[in-house]
């Protein structure tokens, strides 16, 4: 019923739209839409009942009716983004397959920049720390490389030298 | 009977588990060799006790014991019997018995090696070893129990229980449920036991870095010692995720292989920190820095082992409420949350001692470039991390449930990724210690023109995709960059030694193994980025409801609708298969595929199984969508074509390849003592 209730209100709406918006008209009249244009709304939403399971390729029943609906919604001539803001409304955000930018869900967004940012100025220092310590092993680090390191010293020097 | 023997084994197994670990720490603190080893022998009795008990689970799986519920849940009379033992890790509970068993396996591996000087490790190496394995048997004797049985109350109540409640009597249930259809896959049956024995395997040595930290061996002897099991636990881990990947390709029906499912992430993130810690551990080796930093790895790999094996097991991702009532899932929290603080205890505790012993001489040296290696592998563990945990911190502080789906995670870690094969590309050119761009440059140039060439060619015949030309430039110049530095390497040793060029080669891979297994491996996870790049960019699909004969296009494809038939196969299976002929644009005839639906009655779920053909440049990937049983004259079918997608699979066997080189071939540099005894044909070689 509610459903019902649901889309008469939006053809209304979409109907007094069309007398001003003459791109709404084009979208009411789009002829039957295919699995194609099906599929490419479906696989931006998120089943509502599978875990992690994208709407295009869910395989349940349930799914199968959901994509129905978006053939219904889309032969009425309802945009993509009011097939989304429907699902949303019905089933949560969880639907979307990602989270909306608002309150709380912008730290998804923000907090892994600022991690990376704060790794490589922590990188940066401790490497900058590194070249500036006392060099009292110097002297004595070219014997202790030579021997672990002495085929591949040698093969760069080769390499050096033939140029 | 075999139900009571496999628990009380269990059992056993754990108090012995327990033993070993108060042994070890008795006996290496009151310093009695004798005590030590009587906790090496009870760790070396783990194996055969889990082993007995694994036995009598296989018997009950085998022989249709449905009164054992775990038993019931995973197998069904018409089972063949080889998916009635790998349905052993078909679920929780006999999948923690097969994670004991392999861990006490590797435990007993490493405890049977000739410790020698390295005698001090081996009461703490035996103490984590047993912990984790202890831990594991902890949740299948108290919580998880795979030999519990049915019982019913006299007013008609199902039980279960291990030992029958007062007055119930056992019940038998006529037949299982059966193994979850998608489990029913060849690429199931070897992808788990991958994954844990990657799994298990970085248990040791997270064990001896942990020994090295109790014991003040800060050096890096407990890295040379753990090399090569670090390298399996890496082939094993990496193989598991490429397994995973294929039978979701070939099983799950979307065309994909990956979708950063957070069960797919949690294996992914040991993968992550193990492979940067693969990375760093040369550095400490060739210039004794980054010895806390690689303490840091290990045990970020461990956490995450724990924690991706907590994050499939506890019910955590479904729902934080699943996991609060789950009765693993708090013990897992406990037990990474103790193993953690206790490890970054130690590590602080040892911080002093494990400064670096060089200093950093150029930014552009080989150790500076792994470690930005390393910070933009964490970087993507971050992205990772951050991914899967959130939608659990949004549950549990608005209440509202989140997907955090691929587009997140591709347009977060695809520069990381982009970053890193360029990385790829130059760091096999820089020196240790010392470069300077000139030197760089020098080195570089040939194979950045190279890689430019053919980025052009792709341009003109191929695609005009920007991003996409990006990505194959990075894939060209890596490989380029990896086989000039081996012909430099090999044409160096054909001019002063007089080789010919093939002998050079297979010389110069032999003499260092690590470092040439290691191109390869660069050069088959170029192969696999072509793959995964022809598919993220390029794939196109299409669905439609055909009648007979009628023809579907996509691409260079057509696909038409021939016949379709249904038959029940031997394991009760309902098959529905559609027969469809491939043509090309100029309407050759390329063979026919058959997609189908597996209908599975006791589980009473279908399965999508496509019809694949597939070439080197791409796979076409059909799917029998829906059908008309009244008059078998339409079928809807979803065709995809996914460009490039098999370099994917190349890649992994080249990538196996390389690792096998790695760890086979005895390293010169750490095993110089053991390749002169082994191999006293090659002195001269060596000498020279």
């Amino acid at each position: 019923m509610k459903l019902k209730r649901l889309v008469s209100f939006v053809l209304l709406a979409l109907a007094l739209a069309a007398l001003i918006a003459p791109a709404q008209r084009a979208a009411a009249q789009k002829p039957t839409p295919s699995d194609d244009d099906v599929n490419r709304i479906a696989h931006q939403l998120y089943c509502p009942v599978c875990e992690n399971t994208p709407l295009d390729v869910c395989p349940t029943e349930a799914c199968r009716q959901w994509r129905d609906l978006i053939r219904q919604q889309l032969s009425q001539g309802w945009t993509e983004d009011q097939i989304k803001q429907y699902f949303v409304e019905q089933y949560g955000v969880r639907v979307l397959s990602e989270p909306p930018r608002t309150g709380l869900n912008w730290l998804v967004y923000v907090l892994p920049p600022l991690a990376i940012i704060a790794g490589a100025v922590l990188l940066l220092r401790a490497m900058r720390s590194w070249t500036k310590q006392p060099s009292a092993t110097k002297s004595a680090e070219p014997d202790q490389q030579a021997p672990k390191d002495e085929y591949v010293r040698r093969l760069e020097e080769e390499l050096k030298n033939r140029k | 009977m075999l139900a009571e023997i496999g628990y009380g084994i269990l059992v056993i197994a754990f108090v012995v588990a327990l033993y070993s670990v108060g042994a070890a720490v008795y006996g290496e603190r009151k310093q009695l060799p004798a005590v030590v080893e009587s906790a090496r022998r009870a760790m070396l009795l783990l194996w055969p006790l889990i082993t007995l008990a694994a036995a009598s689970l296989i018997l009950l799986l085998v022989g249709n014991h449905f009164e054992v519920s775990f038993v019931y849940e995973v197998t069904s009379r018409n089972m063949p019997t080889y998916l009635k033992i790998t349905a052993w890790w078909g679920g929780q509970a006999g999948s923690l018995v097969f994670w004991s068993w392999l861990m006490s396996a590797f435990a007993s591996l490493v405890t049977l090696r000739k410790w020698d000087r390295d005698r001090e490790f081996l009461p703490w190496v035996i103490v984590v070893t047993s912990i984790t394995t202890a831990f594991f048997l902890g949740l299948v004797v108290f919580y998880e129990n795979p030999f519990a049985r049915y019982w019913q109350t006299p007013d008609g109540q199902v039980l279960t229980s291990m030992f029958a409640p007062l007055n119930a009597v056992a019940m038998l249930p006529p037949d299982g449920r059966g193994l979850n259809p998608l489990l029913r896959h060849p690429g199931m049956i070897i992808h788990p036991p991958m994954l844990y024995l990657g799994f298990v395997s970085f248990v040791i040595p997270y064990a001896f870095a942990i020994a090295a930290l109790i014991t003040g061996r800060t050096d890096d002897r407990w890295i040379r010692l753990t090399r090569r099991w670090t390298l399996w636990a890496w082939l094993f881990l990496s193989f598991g995720l490429v397994l995973g990947s294929r039978w979701a390709y070939d099983v799950l029906g979307w065309g994909g292989f990956w979708g950063w499912d957070p069960v797919e992430i949690a294996a992914l993130m040991p993968w992550l920190t193990g492979t940067a810690f693969l990375h760093s551990v040369m550095i400490q080796e060739k210039r004794g820095l980054l010895k806390q930093w690689n303490v840091i790895l290990i045990i970020l790999t461990y956490a995450l082992v724990i924690f991706g094996t907590f994050l499939t097991r506890s019910g955590v991702l479904s729902s934080v409420h699943a996991f609060a009532q789950s009765a693993i899932g708090p013990a897992f929290f406990a037990f990474i949350g103790a193993t953690f603080i206790t490890s970054i205890g130690l590590l602080i505790y040892r911080w002093p001692d494990l400064r670096g012993e060089t200093e950093l001489k150029s930014m552009l040296s080989r150790e500076a470039l792994f470690l930005l290696n390393n910070l933009l592998f964490m970087s993507v563990l971050v992205v990772c991390f951050w991914g899967v945990i959130f939608p659990l911190i949004s549950e549990l502080v608005t209440g509202q449930k989140v997907t955090v789906g691929p587009p997140f995670y591709n347009r977060a870690t695809a520069p990381l990724f982009a970053s890193l094969m360029l990385l790829m590309g130059i760091a096999p050119l820089s020196a240790w210690g010392k470069s300077t761009v000139q030197t760089l440059g020098r080195a570089i140039w040939k194979p950045a023109v190279a890689a430019l060439v053919v980025t052009v060619l792709l341009d003109f015949f191929y695609t005009r995709l920007a991003i996409a030309l990006l990505g194959f430039y990075l894939v060209a110049l890596v490989i380029l960059v990896t086989l000039y530095e081996y012909w430099r390497g090999a044409h160096a040793r054909q001019k002063t030694r007089g080789e010919n060029f093939f002998a050079a080669f297979g010389r110069l891979t032999a003499r260092n193994p690590r470092r040439y297994g290691g191109y390869f491996v660069h050069i088959s996870m170029m192969l696999m980025a072509v793959g995964i790049m022809g598919i993220n960019m390029f794939q196109k699909e299409t669905q439609g409801t055909l009648p007979v004969n009628g023809d579907l296009k996509l691409g260079e494809y057509t696909v038409k609708y021939e016949s379709i038939a249904q038959f029940n196969a031997v394991d009760n299976r309902q098959v529905t298969r559609a027969v469809v002929g491939v043509y090309d644009n100029k309407g050759n005839y390329l063979g026919e595929l058959h997609p189908r639906i597996d209908y599975y009655p006791d589980a009473q779920q279908n399965m999508t199984i496509p019809g694949e053909r597939a070439t080197m440049r791409d796979d076409l990937y059909v799917l029998l969508v829906d059908w008309q049983p009244a008059t078998a004259t339409g079928a809807t079918f979803k065709i995809f074509v996914n460009p490039l997608v098999n370099w994917l699979w190349i890649g992994a066997l080249i990538f196996a390849l390389g690792i096998l080189i790695a760890v086979l071939i005895p390293d010169r540099e750490t095993e110089r003592v053991v390749v002169t005894r082994a191999q006293p044909a090659q002195q001269s070689s060596a000498a020279d």
